[in-house]
């Protein structure tokens, strides 16, 4: 079976968020970029369970400038065939999503993954447009997926609680926790990585239909307001008369 | 021109993140000048009440296609209603089916998107939604600037307005797809607040121990009608069920009032909680980086504070 995989890079976590000095740009300076962790840890090692249980390959798409190319390697040190990348800033989730979708639409795919979410802009949008472009079912969330001929049994998360679905191949699938395991490349993987093809393809040309005008930092949070641990009636006094919320 | 809400329900439920959406479709076509349309598919009674929330019509699609949710199908019915509404602007709740259909609909209709609106849309220069990123450290304004708009909003960012009054419900005929994904089994927690619906969180972290621990954390719960929550630790250590872990890699909150308790305070973990409006923290270790991120904070041992803090709720909901 042939999976397309989408992969992102997203700050870490743990990096400074900062912004150009009129506020209308994010400042990668001094920015540590990681892959997506939904794409890499889940979307990215069930596809090759997948492939390793059932035969095929996994192909990693990006749609980013040439400095995402490290990487673009790693996933391929993780296991992915091949790689391609459309080189154009990834400027909306609809921007991507067409962008993916016009690469994949006469590949024929078994299957698309993607992250649940981006962890910097948390949109989760980029595989349900996918889904409609191509006309496919999305599953959301997943966190467990079994294959059985054509035919898949996909549990996914919904609030407070688990949905479990059949569909058949082709579909679209958002990749929550649980998915699969973590998998980190090893020296074989890494070098091995350097011969596998990346593939770089232009853009299809597309007006954003959303853009982000300007970003604001939140006023800092005034200093923490500590409590007698022996006078609890004091914090459900402050909880209910200063904050007003129990 | 009109402003569609489509209107999640549960079995014929609404919950407050419905209402929700109602009340932020209702505001935003008010300010528009516009009608608010709320959109109901399948089985549900009483879908007239959501005009006590600010629809000034309702309409409900019935089809054995709507019967399990299947977003293809769901985008299908939502893109017919909103060419019957005339509807430009799409308001949907920012649920797990929610930012499904939300990312499908901006692809149908070529629209642009906000996924987990925070507040009101403005228009005194351009069409301009907020929203929170960078694991809210920052807010992000976003422009939109094609015909039609969709906006997910996430929960707690609006408190439901009632005030109106009930409507009479419109039944719309849609020529709907047979669904390609067949529901097997849907596990919901029953009786208790889903955590992203919920206004008060009780979570607790490695601190605890074990989960035999667990029944001071319940107790303070139930005395402030509070869902609970849990740290990623504690989730993967199999203490608490995977659907309480909240923070990066778990589920994102903003619920008005979060009492941390013996939890740390790690980045990945404040990612997914720092929203909330106010923050409590219980912990033994008074350099815990949680207390940075805190309005009121406690240093003590949670095995003593919990019985007092669940005495003290109870003393005070009491009187
Ligand atoms: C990529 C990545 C993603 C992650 N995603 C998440 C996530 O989504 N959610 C998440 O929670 N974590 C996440 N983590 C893990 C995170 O970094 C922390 O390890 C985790 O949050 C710590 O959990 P904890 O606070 O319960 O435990 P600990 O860090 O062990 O903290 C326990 C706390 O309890 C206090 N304590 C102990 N005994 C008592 C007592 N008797 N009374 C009072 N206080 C006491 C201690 O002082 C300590 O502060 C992620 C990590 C990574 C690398």
């Amino acid at each position: 079976m042939k999976i397309l995989v989408c992969i992102t890079k997203t700050p870490d976590t743990t990096a400074p968020v900062r912004f150009s000095a009129d506020n209308k740009e994010y400042n990668p300076a001094g920015v540590a970029y990681i892959l997506n962790p939904y794409d890499e840890w889940y979307s990215l090692v069930c596809a090759l369970e997948l492939t390793e249980k059932h035969g095929g390959a996994v192909t990693v798409i990006n749609v980013g400038p040439a400095d995402n190319e490290t990487l673009i390697r790693k996933a391929l040190a993780i296991g992915a065939a091949d790689a391609i990348r459309i080189d154009a800033n990834p400027s909306s989730a609809l921007f991507v999503a067409k962008q993916i979708a016009g690469y994949a639409k006469d590949k024929g795919y078994d299957a698309i993954f993607c992250g649940k979410e981006t962890i910097d802009y948390n949109g989760a949008e980029v595989g349900p447009m996918i889904a409609e472009l191509l006309d496919l079912p999305f599953l959301s969330f997943a966190n467990h997926l079994e294959l059985d001929g054509r035919k898949a049994k996909v549990s996914r998360d919904i609030e407070g609680g688990t949905e479990v679905v059949e569909v058949e191949l082709p579909f679209v699938l958002s990749a929550a926790k649980d998915l699969a395991e973590q998998r980190i490349p090893n020296m074989m993987g890494i070098m091995k990585a350097k011969q596998k093809p990346l593939q770089v393809i232009p853009p299809a040309p597309f007006e954003d239909k959303a853009v982000i005008a300007v970003y604001e930092t939140p006023p800092a949070k005034s200093s923490v307001r500590l409590i007698d641990p022996e006078n609890m009636d004091e914090l459900v006094r402050l909880l209910h008369e200063e904050a007003k919320i129990i | 021109m009109a402003v569609l809400v489509y209107v999640e329900h549960h079995n014929g439920a609404f919950k407050k993140t419905a209402f929700e959406a109602v009340t932020y479709g209702r505001k935003t076509a008010d300010s528009l000048g516009v009608p608010c349309v709320a959109l109901v598919l399948g089985k549900a009674d009483g879908a007239g009440e959501l005009g006590r929330y600010g629809a000034s019509r309702v309409l409900q699609v019935q089809d054995p296609a709507l019967e399990n949710f299947d977003s293809q199908v769901y985008t299908a019915a939502i893109a017919q209603a909103v060419q019957a509404a005339g509807a430009k602007v799409i308001v949907l709740a920012h649920t797990s089916n929610g930012k499904a259909l939300l990312g499908r609909l901006a692809a149908k209709l070529d629209a642009g998107s906000v996924s987990g609106a925070t507040a009101l849309p403005t228009a005194n220069n351009g069409f301009r939604v907020r929203k929170n990123v960078f694991s809210g450290k920052a807010i992000a304004e976003y422009e939109l600037k094609s015909e039609y708009k969709v906006i997910s909003i996430a929960g707690n960012s609006i408190r439901p307005d009632a005030s109106g009054s009930p409507v009479a419900v419109e039944s719309l005929a849609a020529n709907l797809p047979a669904p390609k994904i067949r529901t097997l089994e849907l596990k919901r927690i029953e009786g208790e607040i889903p955590l992203p619906e919920a206004e008060v969180v009780v979570s607790a972290g490695r601190g605890m121990k074990g989960p035999e621990n667990w029944g001071i954390v319940e107790d303070l719960a139930k005395a402030l009608g509070a869902t609970t929550a849990c740290s990623r630790p504690v989730a993967d250590s199999g203490w608490r069920p995977h659907h309480e872990h909240v923070g990066q890699t778990g589920i994102a909150i903003r619920p008005n009032l979060y009492i941390a308790i013996g939890i740390s305070g790690a980045i990945q973990h404040l990612a997914g909680v720092n929203n909330s409006k106010v923050i409590v923290v219980i912990n033994k270790d008074p350099d815990a980086p949680f207390f940075k991120a805190a309005d009121y904070g406690v240093v003590g041992d949670l095995f003593e504070v919990l019985p007092r803090l669940t005495e003290a709720v109870k003393k005070m909901k009491g009187s």
